[in-house]
């Protein structure tokens, strides 16, 4: 059978794009695109007293964030706000700390056994942050060797686990954080221009200048990255948190999932949801303006 | 450069930090002693007894028709996505919004992500039952995260083998279609079964978007665990977390299997 080539103009190409994408599109407007514009109204509304959203206009919500209550101001939702930017914060660090050395480190192995480093920090990333979270409450139970250690130390009482405390939150949550720090940072310092090293060497700068002038700018786009991807889950976290912190140091996600649970206060849970969103996008943003980086 | 021995104390550092809570789990899995503080012998007793539970078996399976379900359809979704994005000469301006539209489920905050499905589901069940929390709300919330990666990854195959071969398939006269099936889909196919494989590993991998969206007779493995962790810890989730860990493990060989085509995109033809 003999085909012909079709006779194609862009019109035509643009009709055959829509066709092969409207499915997949759609469907992305229809559950998350249109949900998350309603969300954004759900939050501006009132709570009826059976927990359904009424639809008037109100900024009760956002009062209620803010600390105003029926019992006057408290700051309790205020201090979950900066819990966890301040969680967020030190998972960040402590997982760029930890990444920085590991990517250097796998960058310096033979081409060879690259993929298998990689592998060995990706295994985690692919095992379930419940069962991580869990391995975690195991590791920190009482009668185990740290919770033994920190009894001796004299931080906790003798017979009790490390957890619920901020402390076992920040750990699971740089555990947690570790691979997706580790990634960028390794493809950046890949191809870290080692002629600027010799260069600054040869003009006899001391390793620590050879460092701040000649490596870390080099790094700072997989540092931005690295960043954004830990700080950007670290701070809408739920299970970490809730399991290793429990309700006495309550974040953002906690309460998120509260008010679309149990609580079921929709306007409410919405209205957090768009500080946790605004806090994501400061957090992408922050990757738009330093991601360039100077080279 | 810095000696030797300091590049082992971070790796050791880091590695601790992954795989020793891993580990822990590990050993409580195959200790005899119920409540592990010490070891007191070698046993399979934790996984015989998870393997015969049904209400793990019921999560398994569960789990698994929930990933093979929600993979075929977001593979598929993502292909055509990926095509549709690709193929066609977009606007500057139209381009832009369905980059955008494709990015979204990607820096969606995982509960904002379940907190937008509670609302879609809550609402549409106004039009029908069906949309009650159970195994189809979990398949539709899966796919609508799974089809932004596969769209992604099939995508940016689908810019390195653009150009030069769609064009001399045009001059030899092929139509859409048989460009489609003779030159693109055989080139692009290691691409397809690499983003099915990161749906499919999403899927399994989830818990947020499923703790929202599944209903009392629909629990996955992840929301089993995380239900049963409420009554403390037992030595047959010690198990159940040490084989999902191993399964992890093969996952990531094949994955890397897989993608390393990709990685040297000019040795295939």
């Amino acid at each position: 059978m003999v085909r012909h080539g079709e006779l194609t103009s862009a019109p035509g190409l643009r009709r055959r794009g829509l066709l092969l994408l409207a499915p997949g599109a759609l469907w992305l407007l229809l559950f998350l695109v249109l949900p998350g514009v309603i969300l954004g109204a759900v939050a501006f509304c009132a709570r009826g007293a059976d927990g359904q959203v009424e639809w008037t206009p109100s900024l009760g919500a956002f009062r209620r964030l803010a600390g105003y209550g029926i019992l006057g101001w408290s700051p309790d939702y205020l201090w979950i706000l900066v819990r966890s930017v301040v969680v967020a914060a030190v998972t960040t660090a402590g997982a760029l700390a930890l990444a920085y050395p590991l990517a250097f480190f796998v960058a310096s192995r033979a081409p060879r056994w690259r993929p298998v480093w990689l592998g060995l920090l990706s295994v985690p990333l692919c095992t379930n942050v419940v069962v991580r979270t869990y391995a975690w409450e195991l590791l920190l139970s009482p009668g185990l060797p740290p919770a033994q250690l920190a009894a001796w130390l004299g931080w906790i009482e003798p017979g009790r686990a490390l957890y619920p405390s901020l402390a076992a939150v920040c750990l699971g949550m740089i555990s947690n954080a570790l691979p997706f720090a580790v990634l960028p940072l390794y493809t950046n310092v890949e191809r870290l221009d080692r002629a600027l090293l010799e260069a600054a060497r040869d003009l006899y700068a001391s390793p620590w200048r050879v460092f701040r002038h000649a490596v870390l700018p080099q790094t700072l786009p997989g540092l931005t990255v690295a960043a954004v991807l830990t700080f950007v889950p670290a701070v809408g976290m739920f299970v970490i948190t809730d399991r290793l912190g429990g309700a006495r140091h309550m974040v953002i996600g906690n309460l998120i999932q509260q008010q679309f649970g149990p609580a079921r206060n929709y306007p409410f849970g919405a209205a957090v949801s768009l500080v946790l969103i605004a806090l994501t996008l400061a957090g992408l943003a922050l990757q738009r303006r330093r991601g360039r980086g100077p080279l | 450069m810095i000696r030797r021995a300091a590049w082992w104390l971070p790796l050791g550092l880091g590695l601790l930090v992954l795989y020793l809570p891993l580990l822990a789990a590990g050993l409580a899995s195959v200790n005899a002693s119920r409540h592990g503080l010490s070891f007191e012998g070698f046993t399979l007793t934790w996984y015989r007894q998870l393997l015969v539970d049904p209400q793990v078996g019921a999560a398994a399976r569960t789990t698994l028709v929930l990933a093979l379900v929600s993979t075929a359809l977001s593979t598929l979704l993502g292909t055509l996505l990926a095509l549709g994005l690709q193929r066609a000469p977009w606007s500057r301006r139209a381009s832009a919004a369905l980059d955008a539209l494709v990015e979204l489920p990607v820096v969606t905050p995982d509960i904002v992500f379940a907190a937008c499905l509670v609302i879609a589901f809550s609402l549409l069940r106004g039009l029908s039952a069906w949309f009650q929390p159970g195994l189809l709300t979990l398949v539709l919330g899966h796919v609508t995260f799974q089809v932004a990666f596969v769209a992604l990854v099939v995508r940016a195959r689908l810019v390195l083998i653009e150009g030069e071969l769609s064009e001399a398939a045009r001059d030899l006269y092929a139509d859409g279609w048989s460009l489609l099936r003779r030159v693109t889909l055989p080139l692009l196919w290691p691409a397809i079964l690499a983003g099915a494989l990161l749906a499919f590993t999403l899927s399994l991998d989830d818990f947020v978007i499923s703790f929202f969206c599944a209903g009392p007779d629909s629990t996955t493995l992840p929301i089993y665990v995380y239900a049963s962790l409420r009554r403390g810890l037992s030595p047959t989730l010690h198990a159940l977390s040490t084989l999902s860990v191993l399964l992890a493990a093969l996952l990531v060989l094949g994955l890397e299997r897989v993608s390393r085509p990709f990685d040297a995109p000019e040795a295939t033809p």
